[in-house]
């Protein structure tokens, strides 16, 4: 059993051409391949620049820690988009649920004096089921009036913005001469150990073990596992049961749906309730467990488009989401390093998941190429 | 006489020569050969999918042959697009209406050849006197400013002819051109081809109807499944002799049901209004009622609210008044959930769009209705195993191949797709069945399948609507035939005192008023 | 009393119109690719390449129109892009413009800081090289026209004689006729000797062309450098506004004023010392688009194929 060279390369063709797969990591592969070109384009060496990424990823426990906690929200904003896919809904207004879910969390978190086992669900639940409206509100809109939801989603981010900036600048929620809200209680605070962390034995522990120390140092927080728990109940939902049948239906051919007896306009609301809370519960995790408050916005802060991108790198699989989630967090994470450590712009990182997500919308090129360099291959 | 001696003294205008065309591993014409004569009508014949448009899209450039070659008028081409067919005067009138709904008559018409003034900017009085022009010379007449969208069907395949000949067309290609007409307009249809030959134009006449053949062509060529079979001159043979070449075996035309007589009533609609999505009124007071062990036919060219009909008993549809009943309940604006729980079930005209979820495989596809009732769900999960093996039942009691209730229904046949609704449909037990257009695109052997699933269902003391626009399948499959014009009933007659040219009359809103 | 109110609607409407045409170039190259049949969700890159291209190019070589000219340039190749992945390879045309989106503010931002010394904001272009403003001081002072026009850019008159002429290129040439044609009916045009390939080319090029107009009347006229949040969701916005105008010219035209008005608005009140916050009158043009939406339009208007990717030997 020799491995010819024309043999691996069929395998390949295989691989990239019938396995959604490996057409994703050919994808992957071209787009930092793209990367290396605009770098070497500039004058900068990609493998010095990719290397200095990967050890900013991976060379010190607090730098895994720090991309698992930049990876969360873009998970679970992925997971939103990634749902509102699977119902044919195009859910551009993940930013402005996760504005509403952040916005709602550090109110709940800061207004209430709860007991810390119920705080931080509260806290969540709450966010939740808030943004869960605001995506809700969009789903409505198409059902009721027609509206796009495209567009409706675009305009409800910039309300929720707004929505945002207006409570800052409330009497009681704004932190004085700031631009801030006030924090959270400590009993919404979601940091792994973080009160141990602070006190007197925590922290002679942490200075004999620096593994720990350095990986704690990190706002790491239970963050990343309630994302990892919610791709599997989405996974679970979509797929296995009466209400994932349906909100499939309805996204792969809503005529036979309609004509099936299922209920198209109610399952589109339920879709972008679901869709909105899931961006809320990004938004909601992020301020428990990372920022604790919420601050004047100018601009988008790109956790929903970013969650866009997450959820076409994964195809729109609930556990492809985890993985494309922990690319484009690992990526933003690491890349900003090359800005000081090299001075090369650390914006060659949307360079390169522009061109994963332009490749992943063109799969037939890839067929192209592969199956020429096949057909070479087989006539010599 | 046969075919070489009757056309050794015709001019060649068109060979086609060995023509083959695959599609991946599929061989959609495997040498095939067609020759056309000036002033003469030749016709293609074959079944759904035997190749037949396939040959005259190489013909008209959409498709490039895998081999063989063409010759116009004794030169070789190479036809790789549209624009040379046109060149050589070669027109054609698709199946399915190559128009621009928003557009007007005048301006699909010139399309791609429109008349200018300076800088690119349309000339449309040119234009319209163009039309008009050719318009009269060939008796098609047209309102060139009228929007497609507005105008009748049979209109808009006078803009597809016009069109044709606007280019200089001198060879016609008509891909299946009664599909749509009343049997009125066939005959002028007709009239129309014989005048354009008498002006020396070819025509090319594609069809799977035995009379019209007959009735227009003067040579045929058969093919089945993209092999050529023969060509014949038509005044030598007869509908049953091309019938056995057609379709490779001898074929009987009418359809084996025993007499039966019809138990109570047990649907009825009165007075229904219904609009279409234009706020047209689409059904107008229509009035109707099938019984127990009947299948109730209705007859009616597309367009004259039939769709509307069927989306406003099935719940898809708003119904402005009046009152649709089953087993002595109304059901008047139900839900298409609460109609599906009255025993309704329905085989949908469009099968792609309302009948299957494409991207689900064929076991997802055959709980549509019940995915949520046990066996198939349990406290809200689904249980696929039961759900698999009901699929399987399905597919082995309706014969769908390939027998893999994973495969998605996407890859299945026309005909293997429609089995999979009928079973599913069937299968629910309904005390009334629709079936709309239940035999378009399928093959005579899958046709021969739904007639028999539905007299099975009639049999069985079940009340059966049929709606077609092939007036055969009514007649031929029917116990009582209704015939629907402009919204109305305008008549209803026993399907074995039905004569064809009375509910062709009844069908163009003549007859019984 | 009458005359405040004049001078301050006067003063609206010039706001109106300042704010608007961005949007106006942006959502006019929505039409043309998307009535040609292809979906352009990456106007918003395309229009942050053309801020940059703009205001780089107004600052190394200091004349505005070759700056314009050059935005227009920057946004056309990514409109190529779009469509080479569109057109050739029958991609799926939302995530084609998700990943232009990416790319335009990732190789902007890239650029910016390779000829601006790291920075992700470029330098400004001095006064008099921005775009000119044909009507300042031509009226007298205090009149309504010079509260009105007289701080308007060339790209605002340009605009609106660009709505004119794309409304004549799409229903008055045969051209025009040719690229509804292809958006509404592919296979027709086709059969009719139409390249279906090259109209579809044309189109989405000439949408990243204006895209990158309307990128370079944000940073050569109404401010006068680019900087990361220059082009924020206005991209989105132009494409709402296209969908708003029902996929015409004339409509989008109307929606952009719509939205440039409320923002307007907005800014307008925003002066005042209202008891109503600033933040909530920044929400008005979005609320207003939203109740618009479901008061006044219908179900959509768009050409039938638009999304819709055209393969010639397509097996039935």
């Amino acid at each position: 059993m020799k491995l010819t060279f024309k043999d691996l390369r069929k395998k390949i063709y295989i691989f990239a051409t019938e396995k959604t797969i490996g057409f994703t990591l050919i994808s992957i592969f071209l787009g930092l391949v793209v990367g290396a070109i605009f770098l070497a384009a500039a004058g900068f060496n990609p493998f010095q620049a990719y290397g200095i990424i990967l050890r900013g990823i991976f060379s010190k426990p607090s730098y895994i820690s720090y991309t698992i906690v930049r990876a969360t929200p873009l998970i679970l904003t992925g997971l939103s988009v990634a749902f509102a896919f699977k119902t044919g809904l195009f859910n551009i207004g993940a930013e402005g649920q996760f504005i509403i879910g952040s916005v709602v969390a550090t109110a709940t978190g800061y207004f209430l004096h709860l007991p810390l086992l119920i705080h931080i669900p509260v806290v969540i639940i709450s966010a939740v089921f808030a943004a869960g409206i605001w995506g809700g509100i969009a789903g409505y809109f198409k059902a009721k009036f027609g509206v796009h939801e495209v567009i409706s989603t675009i305009m409800l981010n910039w309300i929720a913005l707004y929505f945002q900036n207006f409570l800052i600048y409330t009497e009681g929620f704004q932190k004085p001469g700031g631009e801030t809200s006030y924090s959270i209680q400590p009993t919404a605070n979601m940091m792994i150990l973080k009160t141990w962390k602070q006190s007197e034995a925590g922290r002679e522990w942490l200075l004999q073990h620096p593994f720990w120390k350095d990986l704690l140092r990190t706002p790491l927080n239970w963050g990343f596992l309630i994302a990892v728990l919610m791709a599997i109940l989405v996974w679970f939902i979509l797929n296995k049961t009466a209400l994932g049948y349906r909100l499939r239906a309805v996204g792969f051919n809503k005529f036979a749906a309609e004509y099936g007896g299922i209920n198209v306009n109610k399952n589109m609301i339920i879709s972008m309730f679901i869709a909105g809370g899931l961006a809320g519960l990004a938004g909601a995790l992020q301020v428990v467990g990372v920022s604790h408050k919420v601050t004047l916005i100018a601009a988008m802060e790109g956790y929903g488009f970013d969650g866009i991108a997450v959820a076409l790198i994964a195809n729109s699989s609930a556990m492809g989401c985890i993985l494309a989630g922990l690319l484009f967090g690992a990526l933003k994470y690491g890349g900003a390093k090359i800005q000081p450590f090299m001075q090369a712009p650390s914006e060659v990182i949307s360079i390169v998941i522009g061109s994963i997500v332009f490749f992943i919308s063109i799969p037939k090129l890839i067929k192209v190429i592969l199956s020429r360099k096949n057909k070479k291959g087989g006539s010599k | 006489m046969g075919y070489e001696n009757v056309t050794q003294s015709l001019t060649k205008v068109i060979e086609m020569k060995k023509i083959t065309k695959k599609f991946g591993d599929f061989v959609a014409n495997d040498s095939v050969n067609l020759d056309v004569f000036k002033g003469k009508v030749h016709a293609l014949l074959g079944e759904n999918g035997a190749g037949k448009s396939t040959l005259m899209n190489i013909l008209y450039g959409l498709y490039s042959p895998t081999s063989g070659e063409i010759l116009i008028n004794g030169k070789k081409v190479d036809i790789t697009n549209p624009n040379i067919a046109i060149e050589h005067g070669i027109g054609m009138v698709h199946q399915h209406f190559m128009l621009i709904k928003p557009f007007t008559v005048a301006q699909n018409i010139i399309l791609g050849q429109e008349p200018t003034s300076k800088m690119s900017v349309l000339n449309m009085k040119k234009a319209l006197k163009d039309v008009k022009e050719i318009s009269e010379r060939y008796g098609l007449y047209v309102d060139p400013n009228a929007k497609i969208e507005d105008i009748s069907v049979g209109m808009q395949q006078r803009v597809e002819i016009l069109k044709a000949l606007y280019r200089g067309a001198e060879i016609l290609i008509l891909d299946e051109p009664t599909a749509v007409l009343t049997p009125q307009e066939i005959v002028e249809l007709i009239q129309i081809i014989k005048n354009l030959t008498k002006e020396g134009k070819s025509i090319i006449l594609i069809s799977h109807k035995l009379k019209e053949i007959t009735a227009a062509a003067d040579f045929c060529l058969i093919i089945r499944r993209g092999k050529h079979i023969d060509t014949v001159v038509v005044s030598e043979t007869n509908e049953e002799g091309l019938a056995s070449k057609m379709v490779g075996r001898e074929v009987s035309f009418s359809v084996a049901k025993d007499d039966k007589e019809s138990g109570d009533e047990i649907f009825s609609i009165k007075d229904l209004i219904v609009k279409d999505n234009r706020d047209i009124i689409a059904v107008d007071k229509l009035n109707l009622s099938v019984k127990k062990g009947e299948i109730l036919g209705l007859a009616g060219i597309d367009g004259n609210g039939q769709t509307e009909l069927l989306e406003a008993i099935t719940g898809l549809r708003k119904v402005e008044s009046g009152e649709i009943k089953i087993n002595g309940e109304n059901i008047t604006n139900n839900t298409p959930f609460q109609v599906i729980s009255k025993k309704i079930s329905h085989i949908p005209e469009d099968r792609q769009k309302r009948g299957l979820v494409m991207d689900f495989d064929i076991s997802e596809n055959t709980i549509l209705e019940n995915y949520y009732k046990y066996p198939f769900a349990k406290r809200g999960v689904l249980q696929y195993d039961n759900i698999r093996i009901y699929a399987k039942e399905l597919i082995d009691k309706f014969d769908v191949r390939p027998k893999e209730e994973s495969k998605m229904a996407r890859t299945l046949s026309g005909g293997n797709q429609q089995k999979v609704i009928i079973a599913r449909e069937v299968t629910n037990n309904p005390d009334l069945l629709i079936a709309a257009q239940p035999t378009r695109g399928l093959d005579v052997g899958a046709i021969e399948f739904v007639h028999k699933a539905l007299i099975e269902q009639r049999d069985n003391d079940k009340a059966v609507f049929l709606i077609s626009f092939e007036l055969d399948e009514i007649m031929n499959v029917s116990d009582r035939i209704a015939v629907i014009y402009e919204g109305k009933i305008v008549g209803i007659v026993d399907a074995k005192d039905a004569e064809v040219e009375k509910l062709g009359l009844m069908m163009a809103g003549g007859g019984n008023e | 009393m009458i005359e405040t109110i004049l001078s301050n609607l006067a003063l609206i409407i010039g706001t109106t119109l300042m704010y608007s045409t961005p949007l106006i170039y942006t959502s006019l190259g929505g039409v043309l690719s998307e009535n040609s049949g292809v979906i352009n969700i990456g106007l918003e890159g395309m229009m942050v390449i053309g801020a940059f291209a703009g205001a780089a190019i107004g600052y190394f070589v200091g004349d505005p129109w070759i700056a314009f000219i050059g935005a227009g340039i920057a946004g056309g190749l990514f409109g190529l892009l779009h469509a080479f992945a569109c057109v050739t390879f029958g991609a799926n045309q939302v995530v084609s413009g998700i990943a232009v989106n990416f790319l335009g503010a990732g190789i902007a931002l890239f650029l910016s800081r390779m000829f601006f010394e790291g920075a992700t904001m470029t330098k400004s272009i001095a006064l008099d090289n921005k775009m000119p403003r044909p009507l300042n001081g031509v009226f007298p002072d205090g009149s309504l026209l010079k509260i009105i026009f007289d701080n308007q850019y060339a790209t605002v008159y340009l605009a609106f004689f660009m709505v004119l002429i794309i409304w004549f290129f799409m229903y008055k040439t045969k051209y025009g006729l040719r690229l509804r044609s292809v958006g509404e009916h592919p296979t027709a045009a086709d059969t009719l000797g139409i390249s279906v390939m090259r109209i579809r080319y044309f189109a989405v090029i000439m949408s990243g062309v204006f895209a990158g107009f309307g990128g370079a009347a944000m940073s050569l006229a109404i401010v006068s450098n680019f900087r990361p949040t220059l082009i924020s969701g206005h991209g989105f916005i132009a494409l709402a506004a296209m969908i708003f105008g029902k996929w015409k010219p004339q409509g989008a035209l109307l929606a952009c004023l719509l939205f440039g008005g409320a923002q307007g608005l907005a800014v307008f009140l925003g002066q005042f010392d209202f008891e109503i916050s600033t933040q909530l009158i920044s929400m008005l043009p979005y609320v207003i688009t939203i109740v618009v939406l479901i008061g006044f339009v219908g179900k959509s208007a768009a050409p039938s194929a638009d999304g819709i990717p055209y393969e010639k030997e397509h097996k039935y």
